[in-house]
Order: structure tokens, then C-alpha cells, then sequence
């Protein structure tokens, strides 16, 4: 039981292609097969939202998928966000800006759920954009400069 | 948490999927978003020998008129049932419903096929399917039939969907001009519901769908009949519980759920204009 499967993928625009067990949940495949480890696991239960990535450009919980269910897909990380290495996405930057991290262990998938928010609702109000975050815990309760860091994006317009 | 280990297939039509049931029985699950399934995998409360992948199968995913009616295929995702024009002049219900599963990455994979023939008691869908009394296609071996919101729910987790069968499609009829309400009430954002309503009220018919207050989602037969003879929402609410047997956890005894839905059952009427 459980022979492996191949799976292909883009994450961040690499081709990724490996050979996994069916039950291999993606979070696992990005941080233990592909090495990247931005994207954090929290609570492993699909609640806290650490684990947020982009699957086609929408937010995922990469803890409630099996690596195989994105097999073929368009895949971002919070490592794949920057345009650059010298420059942070505007998101990025809005959390830095407003100190929108305390610990920081949030804050990758804070970031990849916000993108997607803006992506849907460009313009969001703050209960908008507090309802909209409702899938990421910050266990810092620090959801006050979180949610300004999202407004001062929209703001700018340069949420994608 | 891992899953224990399984097969996987993935099927690329339902007639395969059907097949794949056939060839390994009782053993097997479908797959569709799997935001129902997969957890209770990682907390090993399932474990099916072979997982059988229909997530794939976009021919399942459509929000279609129809006549009188608007036909959802069973992969359509919450998402995209929350955000449908259509859905919002037609079956406005829905859409509200769908907007309150989960939290947005939920609703980007959860399906409604998958959530219906989950038949989680708690879930919020099954209230509005019960309320629009719904028509639910379930496909097999011998062909398709049609069963009834109200013959859906058979139990705890247990649906009228057959072990060799899939559900197909979702039929709702259209109502434009009726007016709606849904409540849920929970301690935490993206809780379950410990009480959960849809109301549905249409030229003076009214359906009522409850979550969370039996072992399955039902509808409540007293409310319905009372506001269609004219009942005020105080009034027709006061028997959104009755005959229901709720269950008792850590979160709320029967006692506080039937106050609940008395409470929450008045208010879906009040937002629906009652």
C-alpha cells in the first residue's frame, strides 16, 4: 500500500518533479522534499492559517492538502513573493512598515492570506479585511497593526 | 499528523470514479477538496485503504440555469458559489451560506458535494439545502436518480449516497424574489456551528433548515407551517426546537441549544423580513 507517486509542480516559478508517498501532505513536500521553509506549520489542523501559500494565485492551507492534489499546479511560497532580493512585495513591506510581526511565526501565511484578499477584494474595509483574515491566528494577538499593514497596502493599490 | 498510508487513484471521469468504488468496495473514499476528509485522516479517525481522486473532474464543476432551476455540480467550490451572480439573483440563500464555511482557504478547496455528502451534522450547507428543499443527483452503476433534501441526511455522517455511488449535482429552484436569512453561532471565528440556521421565506412558504441540533441536519416542520399561517418571527421561532434531539458536549448542553435555536431561528426570520 502506499506506492509512490510522481508528482510535478511549479513552486515559485522552479519546476519541482519527485517521487512521494500518496499521503504526503504538501506543506511536507515544500518544506522537506523542496527545502523551502518559509512556509510555516502550525497547527496542523487546518486552523491557524501559518501554513498559507498560493495555489493558481488563491490561498491554501498547504496542511489540508496532499502533495499529489497540486500535482500540475502553479504554486507560491512566501519565499516566491519578492520581486527581488533587494526588494519585498508591498505586502511585505506594509507589515514592515507598520510592525505587523511580534514572534513572526504567523507572518508568512498573514502575508500569503492578505495577497489573496487584496487580490479578491482590492479594496476592503477593516471588517473586510478582519473577516477576510479570520483563517490566521497570530497567537501575539497582534492583529491590530496586521490589519493596518493590509489597509496601507490597499491603499497604495499594488496589492498583486 | 500524517494520514496512514493508502492507494490513490485519481479518476478522470465520474463512470471511472464509479468503477474504482465497485473495485474496492467499502475500503475506498472519494477525494474532491478534502476539507473534510483529510483531517480526519491526520487525526487517523478515517483510514481508507485507497483514496479515489475526483478533484479533478471539472465537468462537475458548473453553476448552470436551467429553466426554473439552477443545477450545481458537485466539485463547485464554496468559493465560487459564494461569489456567483447568478446564484445571488436566483438563489440568493446560497451564496450567504457559502460565504460562512470556513475561512477563505477553505472555501478555495472545499467543495459542495464534498461538505453535503460528508453529512456532518454541524456543517453549515446542509441547512440551506434542507431550507430550499434542494433536489441532489447521486450517480452509480445503474445510472442516476434524484432524492429529496429531505431524505438526504440519513444519520451521523451518513448520506443517501450509496458506497459505489457520487454525487453529481445540486438542484435548487429558483426563487429571485425570496427573502433569506442565516445565522451561526460559535465561541471562535471559523468554528463549526454550535447552532446553525438557514430560513428561506417565498410567497408565503417558509423553509427552515437547522445544523448542529440532531444527529443530522433537519428541518424544522413547526416553524415552517407556523409562518406560512401567518405567525410574527417570535412566535413561529418558538418551536424551532421541538421534536429535535441535540447533542450535549463541551460546548453547549441540549437545554442551551434549544434556546439557541429558538433565538437564532428569530433572527434568520427577522433579517429574512419577518
Amino acid at each position: 500500500m502506499g506506492d509512490t507517486v510522481q508528482v510535478t509542480m511549479n513552486i515559485n516559478g522552479t519546476a519541482q518533479s519527485h517521487d512521494v508517498e500518496p499521503r504526503t501532505l504538501l506543506v511536507h513536500y515544500i518544506r522537506d522534499v523542496c527545502g523551502l521553509t518559509g512556509t510555516n506549520i502550525g497547527c496542523d489542523s487546518s486552523s491557524c492559517g501559518a501554513c498559507t501559500i498560493h495555489l493558481d494565485g488563491e490561498a491554501v492551507k498547504s496542511c489540508t492538502m496532499l502533495a499529489v492534489q497540486a500535482d500540475g499546479h502553479d504554486l507560491t511560497t512566501i519565499e516566491g513573493l519578492a520581486p527581488s532580493a533587494e526588494k519585498l512585495h508591498p505586502m511585505q513591506q506594509a507589515f514592515h512598515e507598520c510592525h505587523a510581526l511580534q514572534c513572526g511565526y504567523c507572518t508568512p501565511g498573514m502575508v500569503m492570506a492578505a495577497v489573496s484578499l487584496l487580490d479578491e477584494v482590492p479594496n476592503p474595509t477593516e471588517r473586510q479585511v478582519r473577516i477576510g483574515l479570520e483563517g490566521n491566528l497570530c497567537r501575539c494577538t497582534g492583529y491590530h497593526n496586521i490589519v493596518k499593514a493590509v489597509l496601507q497596502c490597499a491603499a497604495e493599490g499594488v496589492a498583486k | 499528523m500524517i494520514p496512514a498510508a493508502f492507494d490513490y487513484k485519481r479518476a478522470g471521469s465520474a463512470d471511472e470514479a464509479i468503477a474504482l468504488l465497485g473495485e474496492y468496495g467499502e475500503d475506498a473514499k472519494l477525494l474532491a477538496g478534502g476539507h473534510s476528509l483529510l483531517p480526519l485522516m491526520k487525526y487517523r479517525l478515517a483510514s481508507p485503504a485507497v483514496l479515489i481522486d475526483i478533484g479533478r473532474l471539472s465537468d462537475l464543476s458548473y453553476i448552470r440555469e436551467d429553466g426554473d432551476v439552477v443545477r450545481i455540480g458537485a466539485l463547485t467550490r464554496h468559493r465560487d458559489i459564494e461569489i456567483s451572480e447568478l446564484l445571488k439573483s436566483q438563489v440568493g440563500l446560497l451564496p450567504e451560506v457559502a460565504g460562512h464555511v470556513g475561512d477563505p482557504q477553505v472555501r478555495h478547496r472545499g467543495t459542495i458535494g464534498g461538505s453535503l455528502a460528508h453529512g456532518d451534522p454541524a456543517s453549515d450547507l446542509p441547512s440551506a439545502i434542507l431550507a430550499l428543499r434542494a433536489t441532489l443527483v447521486i450517480k452509480g452503476p445503474n445510472g442516476t436518480r434524484e432524492v429529496s433534501s429531505d431524505d438526504f441526511f440519513t444519520g451521523f455522517l451518513e448520506t443517501a449516497v450509496g458506497p459505489d455511488e457520487l454525487l453529481t449535482e445540486i438542484i435548487v429552484s429558483k426563487t429571485p424574489n425570496a427573502t433569506f436569512g442565516f445565522q451561526k453561532f460559535n465561541r471562535r471565528a471559523q468554528d463549526w456551528a454550535i447552532v446553525g440556521c438557514s430560513v428561506i421565506v417565498n410567497n408565503g412558504s417558509c423553509g427552515v433548515g437547522l445544523v448542529n441540533m440532531d444527529s443530522r441536519p433537519v428541518r424544522a416542520a413547526g416553524v415552517e407551517s407556523a409562518i406560512a399561517g401567518g405567525a410574527s418571527a417570535a412566535d413561529g421561532a418558538a418551536s424551532a426546537a421541538d421534536g429535535c434531539e441535540p447533542p450535549t458536549d463541551l460546548n453547549a448542553s441540549v437545554e442551551y441549544r434549544q434556546h439557541l435555536a429558538r433565538v437564532l431561528v428569530r433572527r434568520a426570520l427577522e433579517t429574512a423580513g419577518k
